[in-house]
């Protein structure tokens, strides 16, 4: 067997090992925000990873010849531009899905997760290895998105991309749906849950404390 | 003499040191540029689908609106009207003569046409108010069973648009749609819930005195002319109250209103 190439270990680190979201605690705010319907994040998903791969690819192009005093703001500036774009195209292409998204798509910029991957990884690689580093990345957060967006969807509506997957109880089947899996809390224990599963799996993910319980010494009160 | 040939007047920029200042300049503008282009270019082609969604969506929300009355369906099929669309003149509270659905947008376009609104009158938040609007009618024989008045205004955290529905008494509300916002996601947009929608039917605006009495309540709604506040909402319902009140009143639809009343539209 042969050793996986660089590139290839570029593009699956990310999915699990190095995931964004749920070792970096990255773009969560996002992430409980539009995995009400698995419709929506997936094309939440898709917006973020085509922003990342296309600001990862054109920073990448120009690294040598960006002024570090004014790094942050050209990065910026890039990312902002190409999240508007991809709002005008979703406005224009997907208006139902882009009408529920809302301010979302707009907030990629704000994204830690974009910015964070150009800073640290685009600046310093060529185009191609940092496309893949984005895309990897994207993918890694589209991955928690649709298992996030696919476990409320189906217990909050029964439902699966639109389809009626668990008979609902009011329709004369068994199911009642669980009107927690529809409110923004939940996607706190669902990412929760996943990253305490992920850390149990692997347990060389799990930060050390960073603060010691203080000592009482003995016989104060 | 100095070299003007562009390849390698770029070449030597490419070659200056990054902290440059010259190049910090042209790096920020070029790609400004790239990105105004970008931005601009999506805008102005994509613009034209965008604004045939955004119709075909205020169509939908009309028709899920009149559907919403009680008897308008009934109505509609005995009638075997469809809605018709009126330009009216909200300075004169008559019907436009010179606008019509088609030259509509043309006319707004012109700043003439609009109205500025001084702090006192403008409680919608609008700045300035257009002439001409274009509203939709039912009409029962002679009779206008119900009316449909596009209504706007500054939210929370930006523009809401709406339709507002009214009966055949032009003091009763029959339904609202919301056909724009962007109100804070689980709280201000509430607004757009069926459940809260529906209780501003049968909702009166003004009472036997003709006093312009409309509001969301704060908490529950207390009298006939209130319907219940959204919780958590206070600016966006509050907002809602001063939209409806403001396009009701005498800047508003409030002239137009009393002429259909009186039985002169």
């Amino acid at each position: 067997m042969t050793a996986p190439s660089p590139l290839w270990s570029t593009l699956t680190q990310p999915l699990i090992r190095q995931n964004p979201v749920t070792l970096q605690i990255l773009g969560i705010c996002s992430a409980l925000a539009v995995t009400t319907q698995l419709p929506t994040a997936l094309t939440m998903a898709g917006s973020l990873t085509i922003v990342l791969a296309l600001s990862a690819g054109i920073i990448s192009l120009i690294r040598r010849h960006i002024p570090d005093a004014i790094r942050l703001i050209v990065q910026i500036v890039i990312v902002a531009s190409l999240v508007i774009v991809i709002d005008q195209l979703l406005q224009a292409y997907l208006f139902e899905i882009s009408q529920s998204l809302s301010v979302f798509v707009s907030l990629i910029t704000t994204n830690c997760l974009v910015l964070g991957r150009t800073e640290s990884f685009a600046r310093h690689n060529p185009p191609l290895p940092s496309m893949i580093d984005a895309l990897g990345n994207g993918l890694g957060y589209s991955l928690v998105l649709i298992a996030i967006g696919a476990v409320r969807e189906l217990f909050g509506a029964g439902t699966l991309l639109g389809y009626q997957v668990l008979p609902l109880a009011e329709q004369g089947g068994w199911f009642t749906p669980l009107a927690l899996m529809m409110l923004a809390p939940s996607a706190f224990f669902l990412l929760g849950g996943l990253v305490w599963a992920i850390r149990t799996v692997r347990p060389e993910q799990a930060e050390p404390p960073e603060f010691a319980a203080p000592q009482i010494p003995e016989g104060m009160e | 003499m100095a070299d003007l040939n562009p390849f390698s007047a770029w070449r030597r920029l490419l070659a200056l040191p990054n902290e440059s200042r010259t190049k910090t300049v042209v790096m920020a503008f070029l790609v400004s540029a790239f990105c105004a282009v970008l931005v601009s270019g999506a805008t102005v082609i994509l613009r034209p689908i965008q604004a045939a969604n955004r119709a075909a969506e205020q169509q939908a929300r009309i028709e899920a609106l009149v559907a919403g009355v009680p008897g308008m369906t009934q109505l509609m099929a005995e009638t075997g009207g469809t809605l018709s669309t009126v330009v009216v003149d909200l300075t004169k509270a008559r019907a436009a003569t010179e606008v019509t659905p088609e030259t509509l947008e043309a006319a707004l376009a012109d700043m003439a046409n609009w109205t500025a609104l001084s702090a006192g009158e403008d409680l919608a938040g609008l700045g300035s108010r257009p002439d001409y609007a274009q509203i939709f009618l039912l009409r029962n024989g002679e009779e206008i069973s119900l009316m449909l008045l596009p209504i706007s205004g500054a939210g929370y955290n930006g523009r809401i648009d709406a339709i507002l529905a009214l009966t055949g008494d032009m003091h009763t509300i029959a339904g609202l749609a919301i056909t724009g916002q962007s109100e804070t996601p689980g709280l201000g947009a509430r607004i757009e819930e069926p459940a809260w929608l529906a209780s501003f039917s049968g909702v009166k605006t003004r009472d036997a005195r003709g006093d312009l009495r409309f509001a969301v309540a704060k908490g529950q709604a207390g009298t006939e002319y209130e319907v219940d506040g959204i919780t958590g909402a206070t600016r966006t319902s509050s907002a809602m109250t001063r939209i409806i009140r403001f396009w009701l009143g005498p800047q508003g639809y409030g002239p137009l209103i009393e002429a259909v009343r009186r039985g002169e539209f």
